[in-house]
C-alpha cells in the first residue's frame, strides 16, 4: 500500500514537472546552502588547522614582552629585557621533554643578486631550527655548529627567492647580498607554500643567528626561542617547565611578573579550529533558516494541490478510499517531493563546495554525517508542513468535493 | 431478470440543508424500497431531490432523520470509514460528468477502486482489463480521458464502477453529457450488465426514453415520492 503510493505520488509529480519543481526549489536552494555552507566551513577548518600544523605543531615559542593578558603585552611604563644568549644557554642545559630548541630572530630585508631584488623575511638562527619548526632541505646542507658559532656568512634560501633570482636553476654556491653583507647559498628549503594568512612562507632566507645579529640587526637580542616538545610530552607539560628555567635564569623573584610570553601553537591551533567551527555551525544555522522557508514553501503548494485536486480526492473517497489513504498520498507525495528537493540541493551544494574548494584552495571536505542528516531533514520537513494539507485533503467531504468544479 | 431480497430501504428519509427560515428540505419523509437486481429509473424536476437520494442510496451521504438500510445495514448511522468501506465493496458510482482522474490511463482509472481494497498489481490489472473488455474498451486501455470521446469516457466510468463486482451500481445522469446515438450504447451496456450480471441500478434520468431501459420509475417532486411504478415492456 504504501509503496503504492509512493509510485503514484512520483506519477503525480512527474506529471507536474513545472510545479514540482518550483515546489522543489525552496527545498533545493535550502539543502544546496546548508551543504555548501557546512562542506566549505569543515574544509575551511581543516585548512586552518593544516596551515597552523605547518607552523609547528607540539611548538612552543617564547618572545619577550609580557604574557598577552589584561593591559596588553608589557606596560609603557616598564623596560622590557629581551631575550638573550643566557636564555637559550638555560633552556639548552636544563629543559627535559624538548626535542629541538632554537633561537630565531626575524626582519624584512631587502636581498639583492645581480639586478635582481627582492624583500625576504630574513632569520637568524641556528641549526635546530630546521627541526624545530619541522622543516626540510630539498638539497644542500644545514648550517655547521661551527657556522653557526662563528657566525659564517652562509645561508639557506626557501623556494619563493630561488625564483627570483635564478628561475629553476642550481642556487648553491651562489653568493647573493643581504642589507649590504654577502652570503653564500648553501641549501635550499622544501616549498610550504601560503599560510591562512596569506604569508609566503617560502620567501624566507636563514642565516647564523651571530652573522644576523652582528651584519643585520646590529645587537644581540633574540626574538623569539622555538621549542618542540618531544614525541611523548604535550605541550602543556612543556610550558610550565620552560617559565621556571626562563624565571631563574632572568633572576624574577616569585613577587614579579614573567617578562617574556610563552605561545603555545597547539592551543592556537585548537582554539583557531574551534573558532572556524563555531563559525560554521552559524553559517549552516542561517542556511537552515531557508530550509524552513522551503517548508513553508512545501506547504503552500501542497495546499494549493488539494484544492486545485479536491474532485480528484471527491473521486477517490467515492470509490471506496479512507482518510488515512487521502492523508497518506498527500504526505507521501509532500515527503517525496522534498527528499527530491534535498537530493538535490545535497547534489548542488556539493558542486558548489567542490567549486569553492578549487578557488578557495581548501580542501573538498563532505561530511556523510552531514548529507545523511540533511536527507533526513528535507524528509521529515516534507512530513511536518505535508501534514496540514493532506489533513484537510481527506477530511473533504466527498459530496462537496465531487461537486467542485 | 426476476427481483430479489430487498436491498435498499427508505424508512421516512429526511435530508434537510440550512437553519430556520432557511431551512431547505431536499428529502422530506422518503419511503421505498429496492429490491436486489432491479434496474430503477429516478426521475423528477430539477432541485426535487433525486441526487440527494442518490447520494444516500450510493452511502455517500447519510440521512438528517429516518432510517436507511443498505442491505440489511443501518447505513445511515455508520462514521465515514466503515462507509467508505461499504461503497468499495458493494457500490460502484456513474456521473455525469464522468469523473475519471486526468491524465492518468483508462486501465489506471479502473484499476483505482481495487487498490483502496489492496488487491496486488497483478490481479488489478487483469481485473481491470476484464472490465474494459466488458464496457467494449479494447485496445484503449492506454488513453487517457483527454484522448477518448464522452462516451468512451463513460464506458471507462462504468469499467471503474463494475471492476470490484458490486451489488449496487448508482448513475446519477449517466447519459447527460452523451448525444442520442450514444446515450442509446451506454444504456444498452448498462441493461446488459443488469441482466448479465444482476447488478442492481439505481439511475437518474430526466429523459423518458432512457428511464424506458429500466424496469421501474420512480417520480420525485419537492422531496417526496410520487408516484413509483413499473415500466410497461415496449416491445
Ligand atoms: N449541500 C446543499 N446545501 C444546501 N442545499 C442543498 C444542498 N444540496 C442540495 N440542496 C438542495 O436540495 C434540493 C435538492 O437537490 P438535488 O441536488 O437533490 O436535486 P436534483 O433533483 O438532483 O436536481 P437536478 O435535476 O437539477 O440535479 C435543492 O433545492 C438543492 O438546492
Ligand atoms: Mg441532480
Amino acid at each position: 500500500m504504501i509503496w503504492e503510493t509512493v509510485r503514484l505520488s512520483l506519477r503525480s509529480i512527474r506529471r507536474n514537472v513545472l510545479r514540482s519543481f518550483l515546489t522543489l526549489l525552496g527545498i533545493v536552494i535550502g539543502v544546496a546552502a546548508v551543504i555548501a555552507m557546512l562542506t566549505i566551513g569543515s574544509g575551511t577548518t581543516e585548512k586552518v588547522k593544516a596551515d597552523i600544523s605547518k607552523l609547528g605543531s607540539n611548538l612552543l615559542v617564547v618572545r619577550s614582552g609580557r604574557p598577552a593578558g589584561p593591559g596588553g603585552p608589557g606596560g609603557l611604563d616598564q623596560v622590557v629585557r629581551p631575550l638573550a644568549e643566557k636564555d637559550l644557554a638555560a633552556l639548552v642545559a636544563h629543559l627535559t621533554g624538548a626535542r629541538a630548541i632554537s633561537p630565531a630572530s626575524q626582519k624584512q630585508v631587502r636581498v639583492i643578486f645581480g639586478t635582481e631584488s627582492l624583500t625576504s623575511g630574513v632569520t637568524g638562527t641556528d641549526s635546530a631550527y630546521l627541526d624545530a619548526r619541522d622543516w626540510k632541505l630539498v638539497s644542500g646542507r644545514p648550517f655547521s655548529d661551527s657556522e653557526t658559532r662563528s657566525g659564517t656568512g652562509v645561508c639557506l634560501i626557501g623556494e619563493t627567492v630561488r625564483q627570483q633570482f635564478f628561475g629553476a636553476g642550481d642556487p648553491e654556491g651562489e653568493i647573493i647580498r643581504v642589507n649590504r653583507t654577502s652570503c653564500k647559498i648553501i641549501g635550499l628549503l622544501e616549498p610550504k607554500g601560503y599560510t591562512g594568512f596569506g604569508q609566503d612562507q617560502d620567501n624566507v632566507v636563514l642565516m647564523p643567528l651571530h652573522a644576523y645579529q652582528r651584519r643585520i640587526a646590529g645587537n644581540r637580542d633574540i626574538d623569539n626561542i622555538y621549542i618542540a616538545a618531544d614525541d611523548t610530552t604535550p605541550t602543556s607539560e612543556l610550558q610550565p617547565r620552560v617559565e621556571d628555567i626562563l624565571r631563574d635564569a632572568g633572576r624574577i623573584t616569585p613577587d614579579r611578573e614573567s617578562d617574556f610570553a610563552i605561545r603555545d601553537m597547539t592551543q592556537i591551533a585548537d582554539a583557531m579550529a574551534s573558532a572556524t567551527t563555531t563559525m560554521t555551525g552559524m553559517l549552516g544555522a542561517v542556511a537552515g533558516v531557508s530550509l524552513l522557508v522551503g517548508g513553508i514553501g512545501i506547504m503552500n503548494i501542497m495546499l494549493v494541490s488539494v484544492t486545485e485536486r479536491t474532485r480528484e480526492i471527491g473521486i477517490r473517497l467515492a470509490i471506496g478510499a479512507h482518510e488515512k489513504h487521502i492523508l497518506i498520498q498527500f504526505l507521501v507525495e509532500a515527503t517525496v517531493l522534498s527528499l527530491l528537493g534535498g537530493i538535490i540541493g545535497i547534489l548542488i551544494g556539493l558542486a558548489l563546495a567542490g567549486l569553492a574548494s578549487v578557488t578557495l584552495t581548501i580542501p573538498f571536505a563532505p561530511s556523510p554525517a552531514v548529507i545523511l542528516l540533511a536527507v533526513g531533514f528535507s524528509a521529515l520537513i516534507g512530513m511536518v508542513f505535508g501534514f496540514f494539507p493532506a489533513l484537510r485533503g481527506a477530511r473533504l467531504d466527498p459530496i462537496d468535493a465531487l461537486r467542485h468544479e | 431478470m426476476a427481483a430479489g431480497a430487498t436491498l435498499i430501504t427508505f424508512d421516512k428519509v429526511w435530508k434537510s440543508y440550512g437553519q430556520g427560515e432557511a431551512k431547505v428540505h431536499a428529502l422530506a419523509g422518503v419511503d421505498l424500497a429496492i429490491r436486489r437486481g432491479e434496474f430503477v429509473a429516478i426521475m423528477g424536476p430539477s432541485g426535487s431531490g433525486k441526487s440527494t437520494a442518490m447520494n444516500i442510496i450510493g452511502c455517500l451521504d447519510t440521512p438528517t432523520a429516518g432510517t436507511y438500510s443498505f442491505m440489511g445495514i443501518d447505513a445511515g448511522r455508520l462514521d465515514r470509514n466503515r462507509r467508505a468501506m461499504l461503497r468499495n465493496l458493494y457500490v460502484g458510482f456513474v456521473f455525469q460528468g464522468y469523473n475519471l482522474l486526468a491524465r492518468t490511463t483508462a486501465a489506471e482509472n479502473v484499476e483505482l477502486p481495487l487498490i483502496y481494497r489492496g488487491v496486488a498489481a497483478r490481479e488489478r490489472r487483469d481485473l481491470a482489463m476484464q472490465a474494459l473488455a466488458q464496457v467494449g474498451l479494447v485496445g484503449r486501455e492506454h488513453h487517457t480521458p483527454a484522448e477518448l470521446s464522452g462516451g468512451q469516457q463513460q464506458r471507462v466510468a462504468i469499467a471503474r464502477a463494475i471492476v470490484t463486482r458490486p451489488t449496487l451500481l448508482v448513475a446519477d445522469e449517466p447519459t447527460g453529457n452523451l448525444d442520442t446515438a450514444r446515450t442509446h450504447e451506454i444504456m444498452e451496456l448498462l441493461t446488459q450488465l443488469n441482466t448479465k450480471l444482476g447488478l442492481t441500478i439505481a439511475m437518474v434520468t430526466h429523459e423518458a426514453d432512457v428511464a424506458g431501459y429500466a424496469e421501474r420509475t420512480i417520480r420525485f417532486i419537492d422531496g417526496h415520492v410520487a408516484s413509483d411504478s413499473k415500466n410497461l415492456e415496449v416491445a
